[in-house]
């Protein structure tokens, strides 16, 4: 088991060009503590839709690495996506699910994957190319190249303490987050 | 049978230049017998990224990506779909992301089955209380100033913009 925060830290330490998108709840939070950028796009709701989210901007931007970081809660509702990324084959497109088998912004219930539902197993059912899920700070940094130079579409189910660290809140204004992304991607054409 | 009316293949054609004279580089849909032709159009196209959904929220989220990426997409899907997207709009709503929706109506002209009736009835009502401006085209000469209309709206001025495409015009399924 990880710490989610050292995770991201450690996972977005090498994230050169890529982009980023982020689930709602703790992994906003998590990449918002790991410092913040113009080219991460916090979601702040919209749950199940995040690695749809990656998607067309995967599709769009062919040459960069669009790194999607949800939680498991977040991804359960959005299932159905995992059939149509891999399906896409989507190439540049990686998904890493922070697992701490609970809905922590609700009273950290527990979700399916703290019963057995593996994600990584149905990722790689939906026809993703790289799939694993990581229990050690090791593992995890034998498969950080992977995130972001390996085929994809990549899904890495990270395991991480049911904790709560404290929240850090990034910009909340969806309008302003789509703006200053678009702006750090893609200069004066962002506003024609 | 399937519902498709003589007329599908010339209107499709219309939707589908309009989708190219708009730019539009993504088409995200549900399968829809009414949509079938414009579909089987779009895939061919090598210029277009069509990607076949699940579920309907899943364009709305695909098509917010791709506008962040500054790629103008379009998502097609039949009104039994407008329902399943109702919390994914929120993201539209709040980040004011551009969306076009081609909507094929059920349940509202000569509809045979009922099931399809309470979302069809509903559809604009929803779609309106989400967000979304709802424009329609009930005939096939709307079709190509409609889709342009509803493109110029929503990737210009940044709004969620949803074609309603008339059960009347793309004829009713026939069951039994």
């Amino acid at each position: 088991m990880l710490e989610r925060r050292d995770a991201v830290a450690t996972i977005l330490r090498e994230r050169g060009d890529a982009l980023v998108v982020t689930g709602l709840g703790s992994p906003t939070w998590d990449a918002a503590a790991a410092g913040d950028s113009r080219l991460n796009f916090y979601l702040w709701g919209a749950m199940g839709g995040a690695a749809m989210v990656g998607l067309g901007l995967a599709v769009s931007q062919p040459r960069r690495r669009v790194v999607v970081i949800t939680g498991d809660g977040e991804l359960l509702m959005g299932l159905g996506s995992l059939a149509t990324i891999g399906v896409d084959g989507t190439p540049n497109l990686s998904i890493v699910v922070l697992d701490n088998e609970r809905y922590g912004e609700t009273g950290m219930q527990t979700s399916h994957t703290a019963r057995g539902v593996d994600l990584a197993a149905i990722a790689a059912a939906a026809r993703f190319r790289s799939t694993t899920t990581i229990h050690t700070r090791e593992e995890l940094e034998v498969w950080i190249p992977t995130v972001y130079v390996g085929p994809g579409p990549v899904l890495g189910v990270v395991k991480v303490v049911a904790d709560q660290p404290p929240v850090q809140v990034p910009v909340r204004d969806g309008a302003y987050l789509k703006a200053r992304f678009r702006e750090a991607l893609l200069g004066a054409k962002a506003f024609e | 049978m399937p519902d498709e009316s003589v007329s599908q293949s010339i209107w499709a054609e219309y939707i589908y230049r309009a989708f190219k004279e708009a730019s539009i580089g993504q088409v995200a849909y549900v399968p829809d017998a009414g949509h079938q032709e414009l579909i089987r159009l779009c895939h061919a196209d090598n210029d277009l990224r069509t990607v076949s959904l699940t579920t309907e929220e899943e364009g709305v989220a695909m098509l917010a990506g791709a506008w962040l990426g500054g790629t103008r997409g379009a998502l097609l899907m039949q009104s039994s779909g407008v329902g399943n997207c109702v919390n994914m709009l929120s993201l539209i709503e709040e980040c004011r992301f551009p969306l076009l929706m081609l909507v094929t109506m059920r349940g509202e002209w000569g509809e045979t089955n009922p099931w399809q009736v309470p979302m069809g009835q509903n559809t604009a009502a929803v779609l309106e209380r989400s967000g979304v401006i709802v424009q329609r085209a009930d005939s096939v000469a709307d079709l190509a100033p409609g889709v342009s209309a509803a493109a110029d709206m929503a990737f210009l001025s940044s709004r969620a913009v949803a074609l309603l495409i008339g059960q009347r015009m793309i004829g009713a399924k026939r069951f039994g």
